[in-house]
């Protein structure tokens, strides 16, 4: 369903320049919205890490920012390369980022299961050879 | 937004020297100021009092109120508390004394260096950072516009701010008491005159966070002082010498001076208020999450960057650098001894609140619908932030709309395009026949 605020941010691979532009854009949103510090820090860390992987990961996507009066949907789609173990890939420490990805800081292997430690809700559906998506949702109260 | 102000600023307008162009609002870090009228506005509940439009108004329309030194005369007893920055005004300074003495020549009855209230504070923050429930990073709270700029586009990080009170007002409180104790005199009777670098510092006297009130009575600009003193430097006979801080106390009034005294190890020193911004955003993100302490300071060189300090901050903070190398070492921890610490309220005692100045309306339905409009109206702007109708971007115009304080057409452009399609359409009218 489509929220109230309905916002779309294409994400290219391995375009690093702008990434976390898409992220401090939601918080700018979230920030005149006037929802809570708590929802705004967890959105924050979670829009953040999933743009990133769309950057470092994917072969490019979009995420998709969605707010009602309940709360804050964020999904992220991208048209491949899609995780072969799900399993494998949400265990802390695990990484398949590559080495531009790792000199510049990113590629701990944190980014999934922080995802999922700050969102309210996690989703998560992956294809090899179609593309990977991720749902997050963010209760307001 | 132009409504009587309800907060104290330092930073004001000076309405019969701006020329309403919009060179200010490129540079304030939280959007607050707008041009209506020919004039520039300043938005109270968002004006974090950094003082970059000071900086940039070429018009001198931007000034920063601080008390003048005939407000000693109110008070029985003066003391002076100089920043550490202030020795950096002064090139080839050997010590600190000439500048300390020459303070108690222009009339102030007594000197305290909040340098010494940095070596405290410094006490203060180390016995916080042993405490590991604490989160990470902890943020320094001594410089008040970076405590503003949290607390209006970072409200997430409020509980990162360290809740040790700022240098100054530990100095302030120190010097007090130990003046009164030491003369036998009331507190009324004792004004304490924090030697300001800077503008937001005065609001913090008059308007504290974390704490109610201030131990100072005001704030004297360092420029204004500079020019008093300097006659006097060098030309004073020293009776008593009246430096105690030590040398990393005197470091805080550069920027990372308060990272090496505090946390050496693992801090990050970040200066200039756009630089602040980006890094806050990077540890809102959680991205630097092995961080133990972070020192922002809003002026290019820290605290010898001012808005209200003379000399270039390169310079200062070279002169500043040489003075503290010469002086003896010693650290904070023999200098400041525990049951001083106990003695006085080193900590906040009230909550740091968020600022929700940037909220679209009280009520989230309403919100979501103002927001709904103003992407609306972005699309129809020509997106050339050019600043033209008064407000920084497109979008903060396109938020103004919403808001309520203009219309659409103070757009220029968009006014230019509706004048065109006027113009066709009054060809079109002249060229119609009698029937």
């Amino acid at each position: 369903m489509e929220g109230l605020i309905h916002q779309e941010y294409p994400v290219e691979k391995g375009d690093y320049t702008s990434a976390g532009q898409a992220s401090a854009d939601m918080k700018r949103r979230l920030r005149q919205l006037g929802v809570s510090a708590n929802v705004m820090r967890r959105v924050a860390v979670a829009s953040y890490e999933v743009e990133l992987n769309l950057v470092i990961h994917s072969l490019g996507g979009k995420l998709v920012f969605d707010v009602d009066s309940e709360g804050v949907s964020l999904i992220s789609k991208d048209r491949g390369p899609g995780i072969p173990d799900i399993e494998l890939a949400m265990k802390e420490g695990y990484s398949t980022a590559d080495d531009e990805a790792r000199s510049l800081g990113f590629g701990a292997g944190m980014g999934l299961p922080n995802m999922k430690r700050n969102a309210d809700g996690f989703r998560i559906e992956s294809e090899v050879g179609v593309g990977t998506t991720i749902e997050m949702r963010f209760l307001l109260s | 937004m132009e409504t009587e102000s309800k907060r104290y600023h330092s930073v004001r307008l000076d309405k019969s020297q701006c020329r309403g162009c919009t060179n200010c609002l490129k540079h304030c870090p939280t959007e607050a100021i707008r041009v209506r009228g020919g004039r520039a506005h300043i938005i109270d509940e968002r004006c974090i009092d950094c003082g970059e439009c000071i900086r940039i108004c070429e018009y001198h329309a931007k000034v920063a109120v601080t008390d003048p030194l005939s407000e000693l005369k109110k008070f029985k007893y003066t003391i002076a508390l100089p920043a550490p920055s202030f020795y950096s005004q002064f090139k080839n300074l050997k010590s600190r004394e000439p500048v300390l003495q020459a303070l108690k020549a222009v009339g102030f009855t007594e000197v305290f260096e909040v340098a010494r209230g940095a070596d405290i504070a410094t006490r203060a923050i180390r016995d916080r950072l042993d405490n590991p429930a604490l989160p990470r990073p902890l943020i320094s709270s001594a410089c008040p516009t970076v405590v503003r700029l949290i607390q209006v586009r970072f409200p997430t990080l409020i509980p990162n701010i360290v809740d040790v009170r700022q240098p100054m007002e530990i100095a302030g409180m120190v010097a007090k008491d130990e003046f009164c104790k030491k003369h036998g005199c009331e507190p009324s009777e004792v004004g304490c005159f924090f030697i300001t670098p800077c503008p937001v510092k005065m609001t913090a006297i008059h308007n504290p966070i974390g704490h109610k009130e201030s131990a100072f009575a005001g704030a004297i600009s360092m420029v204004e002082l500079y020019g008093v003193i300097r006659p006097y430097i060098g030309k004073m006979r020293i009776e008593e010498e009246l430096g105690e801080a030590t040398a990393l106390g005197v470091g805080w009034g550069t920027s990372s001076g308060e990272a090496a005294a505090v946390c050496p190890g693992n801090s990050l020193c970040v200066d200039g208020i756009q630089n602040v911004s980006r890094v806050l955003e990077e540890i809102e993100n959680d991205k630097l999450d092995d961080l133990v302490y972070f020192e922002g300071n809003a002026c290019m060189g820290g605290c010898v960057g001012g808005p209200l300090t003379f000399e270039n901050n390169y310079v200062a903070k070279n002169s500043l650098r040489k003075l503290v190398d010469g002086m003896a070492r010693q650290d904070p921890a023999e200098a400041v001894s525990r049951s001083l610490m106990q003695r006085y309220p080193l900590f906040n005692d009230e909550e740091i609140p968020p600022n929700t100045a940037m909220k679209l309306d009280e009520n989230f339905a309403v919100a979501i619908q103002k927001m709904d409009r103003m992407n609306e109206i972005l699309e129809r702007l020509p997106g050339y932030d050019c600043g033209s109708c008064g407000s920084p971007t497109c979008r903060t115009f396109a938020e103004d709309i919403v808001r309520g304080y203009c219309g659409e057409l103070d757009c220029i452009h968009n006014l230019k395009d509706r004048i065109r399609v006027m113009a066709q359409q009054m060809v079109e009218l002249a060229q119609t026949k009698r029937e």
